[in-house]
């Protein structure tokens, strides 16, 4: 048997999920967290039954991509548990008889059933039932309340005989509905309504939006550069050097196994970023430098994403947004370019056109760094001063603009215009938020680790071939005429494939110029997604898609390399 | 018979409330705002607007929805 998880977007469907499931997912405060479905399963009077978590829809009319998927999934169910928002009820009962309209068994949730008392919503639970001719059971996802009992009725799910109906005639019925079944009693604005209202309006939107950004840049800087200087630093040069140095010395001090696990020594000493063995630069990469970075990115995003913060940007950006051929939600995405492309390139779905979601991919793809790639520009580029990594965000900013203009100009289709639900500002839940950056932290620790370690094995091994010299002979014109950067940069271009983190780690020993180091870093951002998100461009935008992105990334980067080189 | 005032989402001020009369669109448009609630004898309230041709803020029963500044001007409300 199978059970789907429907509703609206944004009420609770994936908390839903985790709690009958028992398994990890991601959860937000704003309409199109889930854009793939989840599949989980639980069990169910002995049985084992497979429960889905469906992206959220409006309607079974779908009208964008992650409601597409929605509607299609109706026809694979046997069962659906209809989330329904109580606090919303008209607007989410029209979902609730198109799918008694498809004649599949339902049982309705009615959750955030603890929002409704303070928002001065009553509703009649038991009329309700008799009404939809289904059972309903008053929930609250995010504290359990009401899902046992849930789970105790999915048996009586039934399919009630109900008519095809036009739209109109389906809002008539939900009028009926809600007259016999719903009283509002009217109450004062708390403050928090106030704020929300605040921050969606220009004259006071914008400075908290300027506000929110600052803190939040601060934030992450100050927790990320904390764990690195008083946690990983000290951990791996006290700890971890002294033993790397004990099997350094076992190993005889070089040969194969020392060049690969060690890796070089200079002065007699390990050197983090330099030594390229798997054991130190290996480990020193991801976990050293780049971890203390994810961590507090992604603990900043959890908080703006479950408070409810993002889609009031996406309001106030939306004007912007549009010369560059997207619309305000696109915004979204960008952010969670921030922290990893992958999961961001596929949440472009979220965006209604096939226009929108290849310019906002390549966008991404191409002029948002990744905090693991930001972490190792703060380190490097920082060391030289802040002003350098200024320059090297500004220019990728103005890339990001520059080239949407250009992309909005070019691209055929349309883009429609922005329609989103603004969701109520929430007080974010520490255990869910814990569990996002677990499973984000996680997600990157499982990527980025192997790939990190083979590639260091594998560089070690085709240095001794000579593959490199072969490459960095084949490529110096553009790399030494136009980036005017080493020849031997271009072992580190080709590792950006792999991993942009580790890549702009190896720009380390080639003692480049602060300028150098710039017109490095903005190359490696630039070219070539990281091989996780190269594939889940080719499975977003297709092979004819991803070759233009491709094409485009090859040439901007060329222009912007060769422009920086010449202005620095 | 008191003649009453009929607008579009656009030209109410923030603040101004007033019952939907027409959405004036294609068959697409009606049916995406219909999805969110925003039809026909529906009351609502706007509650901001962005400068420069930005997005509009609208509170339709519970929630609040933002839209586009063209989707704005094709929604025909009656003013109280």
């Amino acid at each position: 048997m199978r059970i789907l998880l429907m509703g609206n977007p944004n009420v609770g469907k994936s908390v839903f999920f985790s709690r009958i499931t028992g398994m990890r997912v991601m959860v937000s405060n704003y309409p199109g967290t889930t854009v793939g479905f989840t599949k989980g399963s639980m069990k169910l009077g002995g049985e084992e039954v497979e429960v889905i978590d469906v992206p959220g829809t409006y309607t079974l009319e779908p009208t964008s991509k992650a409601e597409e998927v929605a509607s299609e999934m109706v026809e694979s169910g046997d069962l659906v548990i209809d989330i329904v928002d109580a606090t919303n009820l008209e607007r989410n009962l029209y979902l609730t008889l198109e799918l008694l309209e498809r004649q599949i068994p339902v049982i309705v949730a009615l959750n955030i059933w603890d929002d409704t008392a303070h928002r001065g919503i009553s509703i009649d639970v038991a009329r309700l039932e008799e009404l939809l001719g289904v059972p309903v059971v008053p929930t609250v996802a995010v504290t359990g309340q009401g899902i046992k009992e849930l789970v105790g009725r999915i048996p009586e799910a039934t399919s009630p005989p109900s008519p095809r109906r036009t739209r109109d005639e389906r809002w008539a019925a939900i009028g009926g509905i809600i007259k016999e079944v719903q009283t509002i009693t009217h109450r004062h604005h708390t403050w928090l309504e106030g704020l929300e209202d605040a921050s969606i309006k220009s004259l006071t939107g914008l400075p908290i939006a300027a506000l929110v950004l600052a803190i939040s840049f601060i934030v992450i800087r100050f927790i990320g550069e904390g764990l690195i200087g008083y946690v990983m630093e000290p951990l791996f040069e006290h700890l971890w050097a002294p033993l790397m140095m004990k099997l350094s010395g076992l190993l005889g001090a070089g040969g194969f196994w020392h060049d690969m696990l060690i890796g070089k020594l200079f002065d007699g000493e390990i050197d983090f970023f330099q030594s390229m063995g798997v054991l130190t630069t290996g480990l020193y990469i991801p976990f050293g430098a780049v971890l203390p970075y994810i961590l507090s990115f992604y603990l900043v995003l959890g908080v703006l994403e479950d408070v409810g913060y993002l889609p009031r940007l996406a309001v106030l950006l939306d004007n912007l947004m549009h010369r560059i051929g997207l619309h305000g939600y696109a915004i979204i995405p960008t952010m969670l370019g921030l922290g990893c492309n992958v999961p961001a390139i596929m949440a472009t779905r979220i965006l209604e056109s096939r226009r929108e979601r290849f310019i906002a991919a390549t966008l991404i793809s191409i002029a948002i760094p990744c905090a693991a790639s930001q972490a190792m520009i703060f380190g490097l580029v920082g060391a030289q001063g802040w002003r350098y990594v200024a320059i090297v965000y500004g220019t990728l900013f103005l890339v990001w603009i520059i080239l949407g203009l250009i992309l909005n100009r070019t691209v055929r289709g349309f883009s429609p215009e922005l329609l989103i639900e603004i969701p109520p500002y929430r007080l974010p839940l520490w255990r869910a938020l814990l569990t996002k950056l677990w499973m984000r932290v996680y997600g990157f620790l499982r990527e980025a680790l192997p790939i990190i370690l083979l590639a260091i094995f594998a560089i070690g091994i085709l240095y001794t071939l000579g593959v490199f010299d072969a490459i960095a002979n084949f490529t110096a014109p553009v790399v030494s005429g136009l980036f005017g950067l080493p020849k031997d940069a271009v072992t580190a271009i080709v590792v950006g494939f792999l991993r942009k983190d580790l890549a702009i780690g190896m720009l380390t020993p080639l003692a480049l110029s602060a300028s150098q180091l710039v017109v490095g870093c903005v190359v490696l951002s630039m070219f070539f997604p990281c091989i996780a998100a190269f594939v889940v461009l080719a499975r977003e935008l297709g092979i004819r898609g991803l070759l233009m992105a491709t094409g485009i990334m090859l040439a901007a980067t060329i222009v912007v390399g060769g422009l920086l080189n010449l202005i620095l | 018979m008191n003649e009453k005032r009929q607008i579009t989402v656009r030209q109410m001020q923030a603040g101004q409330s007033g019952t939907v009369i027409e959405i004036l669109g294609g068959h697409g448009l009606v049916n995406r705002l219909s999805s969110l609630g925003i039809r026909p004898g529906k009351r609502i309230t706007k509650v901001s607007s962005i400068f420069m041709r930005g997005p509009v803020t609208i509170q339709v029963g519970q929630t609040q929805i933002a839209i586009g500044f063209g989707m704005a001007g094709k929604i025909l409300v009656e003013v109280d």
